[in-house]
């Protein structure tokens, strides 16, 4: 099946365009087109089928126990919009590299096409409404990035960060509909949604969720009210323009309205909002475009006038509505995209957007002047062109809807009040830009551009053109395939002919005729008034009131609760805990002491918590004597070591210890870089309220444990115990666990050790810190060498604790031990070396490089887990056989093995990284107290 | 017994919170350094407490510890070692470019404090 490469295929084209651009524009060019041309072979072999009627599935399960699955779907309806996607997308590939100028490399903007035209076929072809949303999300992000694509201008910044923050506000509307529709309909995918209509409108929940499902197409459509977004998104490049406001982005919406209606429409809830919006759409849309004098300023307010054009149709909910809003997709489409192409070539060639400046280009280039005229008559619903067949068939269905209700005369008059208009601007841009006098003083003079830079525009022309006169000949069949997979029925009988006989339609559509003529011909007056009523009902300035409103109450709420002191921070985060916990314990109910039998209290135990509570006690009374402190907290490690070797914990007491030295090693080091001592600094009353909040958290904690203690429980542990021995080949269940049942969370947790000592890698770079020259008390710093018998000793050491190290590695399976513990061992003993002979005379034995070491143990443990995916297995499967070594006796080899080689590895690697760049430190201070041995 | 880890981890909590909250990177340090011993053995308690049954397998025994909570506590202590080792590099790199080793960078009040 290849109807994932289709959408597959765009990102991996985006990718290799980046990196090809370096060999020049055209193999960026050729790039682009060949995978859009490979994205259209992988569309083919699907095709046929879908032309039967059927739909093509593909499925592959992601997260099934979430309904979320990567599911993709080729009906009629996605088959017209992935036409659409990649033909219009061919066609602004070829016009965009002569578009852009020389000194545009065009790697990064290829690699942004395509990347959105990726994100675009996956929205068609969703058959998850969640993956829908995700690729959703995508075009938000890649169209925000083609905007942007001159981010050197203030209005291409704003523009795509407008329409970031609209579409990406409707996408999370869109995620609380599309959460709601899926609850309500049992499942996320598409093929059982659409069988759920009746079910879903009768729900109690339909209104919230079809609210939140509108405001996601409407932002996403340009839908008044969020319609301002789409004409600052014009300060994007043309072909950007010419792309996503004519077959894809603002049709995203318009796309969801088509691919839902089945399941949505026909409610009064339905009726009367997507009427509304769209109406609203089409008249403000209309009239603002007859305005602008700027020639893509028209373009994009037609195109949000056109959006609401289609959206009413939807909203009319019959079946020919439907025919009808699927034909203006399509006809808008290709008008549109080569109206902005032609703009595009103008504003190439005079330098200028302005149509008071612009006029008379008919003399200067004829052919361009010929393509853009056909294009804006079908706009204005010209016989003999697309988009007349559309507009007639949308006068038709208004007529027809309107035909029962009281004042049913409304919305016909409104919708001919909108084709008067559209006439009236259609005509502006064809008789102000190529007619009408002389250019008025152009930056350059205009002449026709190349010709691959009209063969986009001619193409899509003719497609008018052909549509326009032989509909029955052209777009017939794939209209009632489209509209089949839309209704989700039989398509309704419709005849797509260019005179039906003379009818109400046929009036509305000459009063559109002969009303855009009037109003042309009054333009003057017209726009004086306009330019007096500038900047009246701005939905730009709400917009921008609301996001300054918000981002002032942000500053504020920040300011007044971090005033930039982390002791005033960690307070409200402490209190803020204290004052949860309080509830919670108040507000349960339930007794502190549960149920659960005690064990017995011994002596031991008793003296145990004694020194606890005093060594505690002690560090905090002297935690302003660094040093004294720190010894006192070593202390406190082997007490919490005991208390696990007491409760059964034979492994946490051997990691406990082996942590505990190097932390307190690590703490030394540092403390030599920082002041000995504390000053005393806060006053008696924060004192008191520092310790009442502390004595507070303590008995918070205290209680919490001791109600956690006493109360019985069930443990999934069970399972753990039967299986170690017979699943996982080892009789130590806590390493069974570590590197087997649970191993990938060990992967995951070597990751943050190997990324922990990356950081202080970086931290520590090129950092210089005065080193002490004296201690506390002011007696000068002892620089005597190491002493001689501890180096000897620690020497001789070595070989006995790595042989420690390796024994508890290889025994760890089956008895207290594992990777970790023994990469600590080793740790503690090569940090012994660099501690007793120095760190000159460790260096020149050791490399002090253990990137390479943190590396290897990561590759280690992914390799361990992806070998048994290459068995078929899982992820991290572990196998293992039982081998008889001489000495040491019986012995499982396990995969898992390999897998705590990696965890050793890491744990050494990262351990030393962290204490040898310290050590190194300390030698950069001090050159002079490391004699050479 | 399990009144006595109460104690412990009550304890360790009310000293960490008292050293959290004073001014200096080194005293903060210490203070996470007790947090870590608390919580690891809060994490460690939710096994509940049994003595002399560690989750090694032999083949006469058929009581054992809950092995779970002890697997997540012993990565635990490890990437708390790194998490104190960060901790430190980072109160060094701010003395190194502040001056100071006061947990806000300097020693006066902070100058947008407003109450």
């Amino acid at each position: 099946m290849t109807l994932p490469l289709v959408i597959l295929l765009p990102f991996i084209g985006a990718v290799l365009t980046g990196w090809v651009a370096r060999l020049g524009r055209m193999q960026a060019a050729w790039m682009a087109g060949l995978f859009t041309l490979l994205a259209v072979l992988a569309l083919v072999p699907c095709v046929p089928l879908t032309v039967a009627g059927e739909t093509v599935l593909w499925r592959l399960d992601w997260i099934p126990t979430s309904g979320l699955n990567l599911a993709f779907r080729l009906d009629g309806l996605g088959l017209l919009f992935a036409a659409m996607i990649l033909g219009i997308g061919l066609l602004v590939i070829l016009y965009a590299r002569y578009y852009l100028p020389e000194r545009d490399g065009l790697g990064r903007f290829y690699a942004y096409l395509l990347s959105f035209m990726g994100s675009m076929l996956g929205i068609v072809l969703a058959e998850n409404v969640i993956l829908l949303l995700m690729f959703w999300e995508l075009t938000s992000l890649s169209s925000f990035l083609l905007i942007s694509y001159s981010y050197r201008k203030p209005e291409s910044r704003r523009g795509a960060r407008m329409a970031l923050t609209v579409t990406g506000l409707g996408g999370l509307a869109l995620l609380g509909g599309l959460l709601l529709l899926g609850d309500m309909a049992g499942s996320y995918d598409l093929l059982i949604i659409l069988t759920q209509g009746e079910i879903i409108r009768a729900h109690p929940l339909y209104t919230p969720m079809l609210v939140l499902i509108l405001i996601g197409a409407f932002t996403k459509s340009a839908q008044f009210p969020f319609h301002f977004w789409l004409p600052h998104a014009m300060a994007a490049p043309t072909p950007v323009s010419a792309y996503l406001h004519s077959a894809t982005l603002v049709k995203a919406g318009i796309f969801l309205l088509a691919r839902l209606f089945p399941v949505l429409s026909g409610t009064p809830e339905w009726t009367w909002l997507v009427i509304g919006a769209g109406l609203t759409t089409l008249l403000v849309g209309a009239g603002i475009a007859l305005f602008k004098h700027d020639l893509k300023g028209l373009l994009a307010y037609s195109t949000v006038s056109h959006l609401g054009l289609i959206t009413l149709l939807f909203g009319l909910s019959t079946p020919l509505a439907a025919v009808a809003g699927v034909f203006h997709i399509f006809n808008h489409a290709t008008f549109k995209a080569s109206l902005f192409m032609a703009a595009g070539i103008i504003d190439h060639e005079c330098g200028t957007r302005d149509m008071r400046r612009i006029n008379g280009l008919w003399s200067f280039m004829p052919y361009t002047a010929t393509l853009a005229m056909v294009a804006a008559a079908s706009m204005a619903g010209v016989p003999l062109f697309n988009g007349f067949l559309s507009k007639e068939m949308f006068f038709a269905e208004t007529a027809d809807f309107s035909s029962g209700f009281d004042h049913g005369w409304v919305l016909p008059a409104l919708v001919v009040a909108a084709g008067v208009m559209a006439v009236a601007y259609s005509l502006r841009f064809i008789h102000d830009v190529f007619f009408n006098g002389d250019p008025i003083d152009l930056p350059r003079t205009p002449h026709e551009p190349p010709f691959w830079m009209k063969a986009p525009v001619a193409v899509l022309v003719a497609i008018c053109l052909l549509v326009g006169i032989v509909p029955a000949l052209t777009v017939d069949p794939l209209l009632r395939m489209t509209v089949a997979s839309v209704l989700q029925a039989p398509p309704p009988d419709f005849d797509l002919a260019i005179w039906h006989g003379f009818g109400l339609p046929v009036v509305m559509s000459l009063v559109a005729l002969g009303g855009g003529l009037t109003i042309y011909a009054l333009r003057r007056p017209l726009f004086r008034l306009a330019a007096r009523l500038e900047g009246w009902l701005d939905a730009r300035a709400i917009y921008e009131w609301v996001l300054a409103e918000m981002l002032l109450f942000a500053r504020w709420f920040t300011r007044r609760l971090d005033s930039g002191s982390l002791q005033r921070l960690v307070l409200v985060l402490l209190l803020t805990v204290l004052g949860l916990g309080v509830f919670g314990f108040l507000g349960s109910g339930s007794p502190l002491t549960g149920t659960r039998s005690l064990l017995p209290v011994d002596g031991v135990s008793v003296a145990m918590t004694a020194v606890l509570i005093v060594v505690t006690l002690a560090t905090v009374a002297l935690h302003r004597r660094r040093f004294t402190a720190l010894v006192i907290v070593g202390a406190l490690g082997l007490l919490v070591a005991l208390i696990f070797i007491q409760f059964s914990a034979p492994d946490l007491a051997l990691t406990q210890l082996s942590v505990e030295v190097v932390t307190i090693v690590l703490l030394l080091l540092a403390l030599y870089f920082l002041p000995q001592q504390s000053p005393r600094e806060s006053s008696n009353l924060r004192r008191t309220r520092d310790a009442l909040i502390a004595v507070l958290a303590g008995l918070g904690a205290g209680a919490l444990t001791w109600a956690m203690l006493t109360r019985p429980f069930t443990s999934i542990s069970d399972y753990f115990i039967t299986h170690s021995l017979p699943g996982g080949g080892g009789a130590n269940v806590v390493n069974v666990i570590l590197v087997d049942f649970r191993g990938f969370d060990t992967l995951g947790e070597i990751t943050v050790l190997a990324l922990a000592g990356l950081g202080i890698h970086a931290m520590l770079y090129g950092l210089r810190l005065p080193g002490l020259t004296q201690d506390a008390e002011g007696r000068p710093w002892n620089w005597d060498t190491h002493p001689a018998i501890m180096a000897a000793l620690a020497r001789l050491l070595l070989p006995l604790a790595l042989l420690v190290s390796i024994y508890i590695f290889l025994r760890g399976h089956n008895a207290p031990g594992g990777g970790f513990i023994a990469g600590l061992i080793t740790a503690v003993a090569l940090i012994l070396q660099y501690l007793t002979n120095g760190v000159a005379w460790t260096h020149q034995r050791l490399s002090s490089n253990m990137l390479p070491l943190i590396g290897a143990g990561l590759l280690i443990a992914t390799l361990t887990g992806l070998g048994s995916l290459v068995f078929g297995y899982p992820f991290l499967t572990s196998s293992f056989t039982h081998v008889h070594w001489p000495i040491i006796g019986d012995f499982e080899l396990a995969t898992a093995m390999l897998f705590d080689l990696g965890v050793y590895l890491v744990v050494v690697g990262a351990t030393l990284l962290i204490l040898i760049h310290l050590g190194l430190m300390h030698r950069a201070t001090h050159p002079h107290a490391e004699p050479t041995p | 017994m399990e009144a006595l880890l109460s104690v412990m981890i009550g304890v360790l909590t009310a000293g960490g919170v008292y050293l959290l909250l004073r001014a200096r990177t080194f005293s903060v340090v210490l203070g996470l350094s007790l947090i870590t011993y608390a919580v690891n053995l809060f994490l460690f308690a939710s096994g509940r407490l049994t003595r002399g049954a560690p989750p090694i397998l032999a083949p006469e025994i058929t009581h054992y510890t809950d092995p779970l909570p002890q697997a997540l506590v012993l990565t635990a202590i490890v990437i708390s070692f790194a998490m104190t080792a960060f901790v430190i590099m980072l109160a060094l790199r701010a003395r190194a470019e502040l001056g100071s080793d006061h947990v806000d960078g300097h020693i006066n009040q902070p100058p947008n404090t407003q109450d």
